[in-house]
């Protein structure tokens, strides 16, 4: 993968490894805390958590209703809970239980899925959480997290333990260029402004933050300058970063890892549609499954790169 | 009443377990709480009065008979004993004990499914107190409740984790899928109790699910310890669920051979489904109430009604 390194950001560790390094921080702070995996624990990367923790730690087999569902119970009862499995097999398998144990009651569970997006590569599509967003957006009482890189995933591990209420928080598998400095700031529901510009703003999430300051950095050259937001938070989402952009630099394009349907775009088109209407692009996976590959080749082919944000930013920009 | 020691209410490991009624009052709260069944469900016009009744008695057993400590005065007790509702249709039994408890206004049992009501067609817990458990989707509270029992052992609590689970229920692979992982765990702080009345929605078990059955051997195979019991035999049912706390490292499956509809004659004439999640009439009401005013107690009845697949081998309970 090369996203970013052609304006000179490093690759960090997986931000799976960040996210499990900063739970079995987080195990020595609170001794509430449990951890349930269904026995993907070395891919999640509780697997750390475990290895300090046992008696807190619980493999419940590859059963997620079940996993879930114990979540719900041990939440219930007083427990800080964080489950953890693949994105596509916690969310797809187990939604009823999600919805009707954790959201419907609204029990302080936090949900973690890795591998997730097309840049999972070679295991091929039966392993890609290209839907999750949708699915855990659509449920009621639940906040949304999906970090970009090694730094912000550090500090939303840590936001949403602190967060009362049912949050799903996405991970992922491969290593990922780093935008932000060790330490920073993460506050849920607030998006991150990580470039300004004039003429129009990209809002993206994951991965594809990466891809739209590489993309920015190529628009200046062209005497274009974009402004990039990190919604990191894409629910509840920041509606006022939106706005203001939308008025601030009269265009807005979305990029994501992520199928269209139920994902950001809609949703800032939502906001944007409503309170101060400008033109609009998309990028995101168009409604279908991707196929095994190398995550560069799955990227180029499936329209997720730079160049792919580049496209819509002028193609939206046509339209001002 | 066959001897038994139950630990007098202020003694129950520490606990204050006020509810500790004679075998009299307990089958009196019964036939009580069977009335209050018939009369919100034929009131709100809808509803599952037949599944209900068939839970009535183990129900009664568990709240007011020296079983579970609760207190309607506090009922997020951290101590307390949890029921869970897994058969979440069934809930005007559970709305009724709750009330007979003293969780709420017995009045609120006339607004039942009624607008802005917190008693709702299924439970929902963030509305109404004593519900620990959302439902309504089956085959989730088994898992939910050995979430319960796992927190009570990682925070070393006395509670004991109820969970009520149907026939039907017993279709979803969730159920065994927490029935494996419970006796993974050894949580013998959970008991699972099924409500064994012989029929769901589109027919009987038997018919729907023919291998649902052996249960005793599936369960037994899964790790618990399993007894049958007549679960409207009062006297059996409070037997039961005292023998199982001395069970160690293993969780309990109580099943409850139950008649949908408690042997009423109404539910009975049903041969499909005993009149699954359909009121009785105002007419139809009256008949029953009258019969039950008779009858009282239906165990006689249930007994008759037995078509176990239980063999001698593996019958731990007596029926």
């Amino acid at each position: 993968m090369d996203i970013g390194k052609s304006i000179g950001l490093a690759y960090g560790l997986p931000i799976r490894n960040a996210f499990g390094e900063t739970l079995r921080e987080i195990g020595g702070e609170n001794p509430n805390l449990v951890v349930l995996d269904g026995d993907v624990g070395n891919s999640t990367r509780t697997n750390y958590f475990r290895d300090e923790y046992p008696e807190r730690f619980f493999n419940f087999g590859i059963a997620e209703s079940n996993l879930v569902g114990v979540a719900s119970g041990m939440a219930a009862s007083g427990k800080d809970v964080l489950a953890a499995s693949f994105a596509c097999f916690l969310l797809c398998n187990a939604y009823d239980q999600i919805r009707m144990s954790i959201a419907f009651p609204r029990e302080n569970v936090k949900l973690v899925g890795s591998h997730s997006g097309i840049s999972i590569g070679e295991d091929g599509p039966s392993q890609m959480g290209i839907e999750d967003i949708a699915l855990a957006s659509s449920l009621p009482n639940f906040t949304v997290v999906a970090p970009a890189d090694e730094p912000s995933m550090r500090a939303a591990t840590r936001a949403i333990l602190e967060h009362d209420g049912p949050v799903y928080l996405r991970s992922g598998r491969p290593r990922v260029p780093i935008v932000y400095e060790d330490g920073m700031d993460l506050e849920l529901g607030k998006a991150n402004e990580l470039r300004d510009g004039g003429d129009v703003t990209i809002v993206a999430y994951g991965l594809m933050v990466a891809a739209s300051l590489e993309a920015a950095a190529e628009l200046s050259e062209e005497g274009i300058e974009a402004r990039v937001l990190d919604m990191h938070t894409v629910k509840p989402l920041d509606t006022d970063a939106i706005e203001a952009a939308a008025r601030e630099t009269g265009a807005v394009v979305t990029a994501e890892e992520h199928v269209f349907n139920g994902g950001l775009g809609g949703e800032v088109a939502r906001v944007v549609g409503e309170r101060y209407p400008v033109p609009m692009g998309f990028v995101g996976i168009d409604n279908t499954y991707a196929e095994s590959g190398e995550p560069q080749e799955l990227l180029e082919k499936y329209g997720l790169m730079p160049s792919d944000i580049k496209d819509a930013v002028n193609r939206a920009l046509t339209r001002k | 009443m066959a001897e038994r020691e139950i630990s007098s209410p202020a003694e129950m490991e520490g606990r204050r377990c006020p509810f500790n009624y004679s075998l009299d009052e307990l089958q009196d709260v019964a036939y009580r709480l069977s009335r209050d069944i018939i009369e919100m469900t034929t009131r709100a016009g809808s509803g599952h009065p037949s599944s209900s009744l068939s839970a009535i008695d183990v129900m009664t057993a568990l709240y007011f008979g020296g079983i579970m400590c609760h207190n309607p005065e506090e009922p997020d007790w951290p101590d307390r004993d949890r029921f869970i509702l897994s058969k979440g249709h069934g809930c005007p039994a559970l709305y009724a004990v709750l009330a007979e408890a003293g969780y709420f206004d017995p009045a609120l049992l006339e607004t039942l499914r009624d607008l802005e009501s917190p008693l709702e067609g299924h439970p929902n817990k963030r509305v109404l107190p004593g519900v620990e458990a959302s439902t309504g989707s089956l085959g989730q509270g088994l898992s939910i409740g050995l979430g319960h029992a796992l927190a009570g052992k990682v925070d070393d609590r006395p509670y004991q984790v109820y969970v009520m689970i149907g026939d039907g229920e017993s279709d979803e692979g969730q159920v065994w899928e927490a029935a494996m992982a419970a006796a993974k765990y050894q949580v013998d702080n959970l008991t699972a109790i099924l409500d064994y009345n012989k029929f769901q929605q589109s027919g009987p078990v038997r018919e729907v699910m023919p291998t649902l059955e052996p249960l005793t051997d599936k369960w037994t195979a899964f790790g618990w310890d399993v007894r049958e019991i007549d679960g409207h035999d009062m006297e059996k049912v409070v037997q039961a669920l005292h023998d199982i706390r001395s069970i160690e490292e293993q969780p309990q499956l109580i099943i409850a051979h139950t008649l949908k509809g408690r042997g009423l004659s109404v539910f009975e004439a049903n041969e499909v489904n005993r009149k699954h999640g359909v009121p009785l009439t105002e007419e139809e009401a009256a008949e029953a109430l009258e019969e039950l005013h008779e009858k009282k107690f239906v165990s006689a009845y249930a007994e008759a009604h037995f078509e176990p697949a239980i063999t001698p081998e593996n019958r731990h309970g007596e029926i």
